[in-house]
């Protein structure tokens, strides 16, 4: 039912519509939340980091997906891919993890880290060099056109989509790394 | 925020990088084959026997499959559907004629049909000159989004290991069915085992 919507939003996304995209993110959000709850209904804490990364994994890989292929395969295909790649960190660590820790972990609740998730963003950008972090701090979060942040930055209007583009990657790596 | 800015994403970005990555590979092996391994000097009397004929159809069949293996293994949520019995197919096929050859043949005649000249060397030299189509064709991969990071390592590593065979075949001189069908699989299958080892080292995004 969705996928006919979502996929004529994500095509018109992937010929630069702007609108579409948000649009299209926000209901792959919300649908992902769903689905993801039910699948680590045991790991709730894990849910908003994972939404996450699949939303920047479906963005940075956006160019594999082919207009003509039905996108419910495609997405559930990385959305899969994320979660086992999580379930096999998880069970690596877990070996090293000290059961105390379970203590500290019923007084935090998926939904106050909502609230925090916007504080580790400003976090992790802090991790990365100026030409990557004020494109994205510009572009991603102020809203600001990319044209707008060449003339801020000093930057040319490629750079700044490479800082952009790279800093998203290196977010990702980051993400994954401590998760 | 993922939205704002965003760029139209050109379709023909994927085959770009497979284009490139092919060209690259490609000419280096065929450089090392010709530069320091020579063409076969008897190469121009080849082209009127049919088992020479034979011969390239199988490496080149080997690495369209595997290409388009490696294709949809790149892309998350495609199937490989009859890629794998494509690449059954055309194996079994040179093994058919292996055994149409070898069936008549006297002893000392079948161990000439399977060891040829150069059975020790053989897979060995396949195996390093499919190595720079190996690093490009695991580039190729590194730059998608394979999920089945063994499975899209194996597939870089054959279309590799069959288009270094097919390069190769411009120096070998066998041309015996049961000789193709046993040393050329086994160049063929060096590179493919090492990328299904290294696909989830490599791979992972």
């Amino acid at each position: 039912m969705s996928e006919e919507r979502l996929r004529s939003l994500f095509v018109q996304s992937l010929a630069g519509d702007e609108q579409a995209y948000r649009q299209f993110l926000s209901e792959l959000t919300a649908l992902l939340r769903a689905f993801l709850r039910r699948r680590l209904a045991r790991l709730p804490d894990q849910v908003e980091d994972l939404v996450q990364e699949i939303l920047i994994a479906v963005h940075n890989q956006r160019q594999t997906y082919a207009p003509e292929q039905p996108l419910t395969p495609w997405v559930y295909a990385i959305a899969r891919y994320k979660i086992i790649d999580l379930l096999r960190r998880r069970s690596r660590s877990d070996l090293l993890h000290d059961p105390i820790d379970d203590d500290a972990e019923l007084f935090t609740t998926a939904d106050a880290e909502v609230a925090e998730a916007r504080f580790d963003v400003a976090k992790l950008l802090r991790a990365l060099p100026d030409r990557q972090r004020l494109p994205i701090w510009y572009v991603k979060i102020e809203g600001a056109t990319v044209a707008d942040t060449a003339v801020r930055t000093g930057m040319s209007v490629s750079a700044v989509k490479i800082g952009i583009h790279r800093g998203l990657k290196a977010l990702a790596a980051t993400i994954r790394n401590t998760a | 925020m993922l939205a704002a800015g965003v760029e139209p994403v050109d379709p023909r970005q994927m085959a770009r990088r497979f284009r490139l990555a092919l060209a690259t590979g490609t000419l280096i092996a065929v450089a090392f084959t010709a530069g320091i391994l020579r063409l076969n000097p008897a190469l121009a009397r080849y082209l009127s026997e049919p088992m020479f004929w034979i011969r390239e159809a199988y490496c080149a069949a080997l690495s369209g499959i595997a290409l388009l293996g490696m294709h949809r293994l790149a892309r998350p949520g495609r199937r490989l559907g009859l890629v794998p019995a494509a690449l059954a197919l055309v194996v079994i096929a040179m093994w058919v004629l292996a055994v149409v050859a070898l069936a008549p043949a006297s002893p000392q005649l079948r161990t000439r049909l399977v060891l040829g000249a150069t059975a020790a060397v053989c897979p060995f030299l396949i195996a390093l000159i499919a190595a720079p189509l190996f690093v490009a064709h695991l580039w190729i991969m590194r730059g998608l989004a394979p999920t089945r990071l063994p499975l899209a390592g194996a597939a870089a590593g054959f279309a590799a290991g069959s288009m270094g065979a097919l390069v190769y075949s411009l120096h070998c001189p066998e041309l015996a069915a049961p000789f193709i069908g046993i040393w050329y699989l086994s160049g063929i299958l060096i590179p493919t085992m090492l990328g299904a080892w290294l696909g989830p080292w490599l791979l992972r995004w």
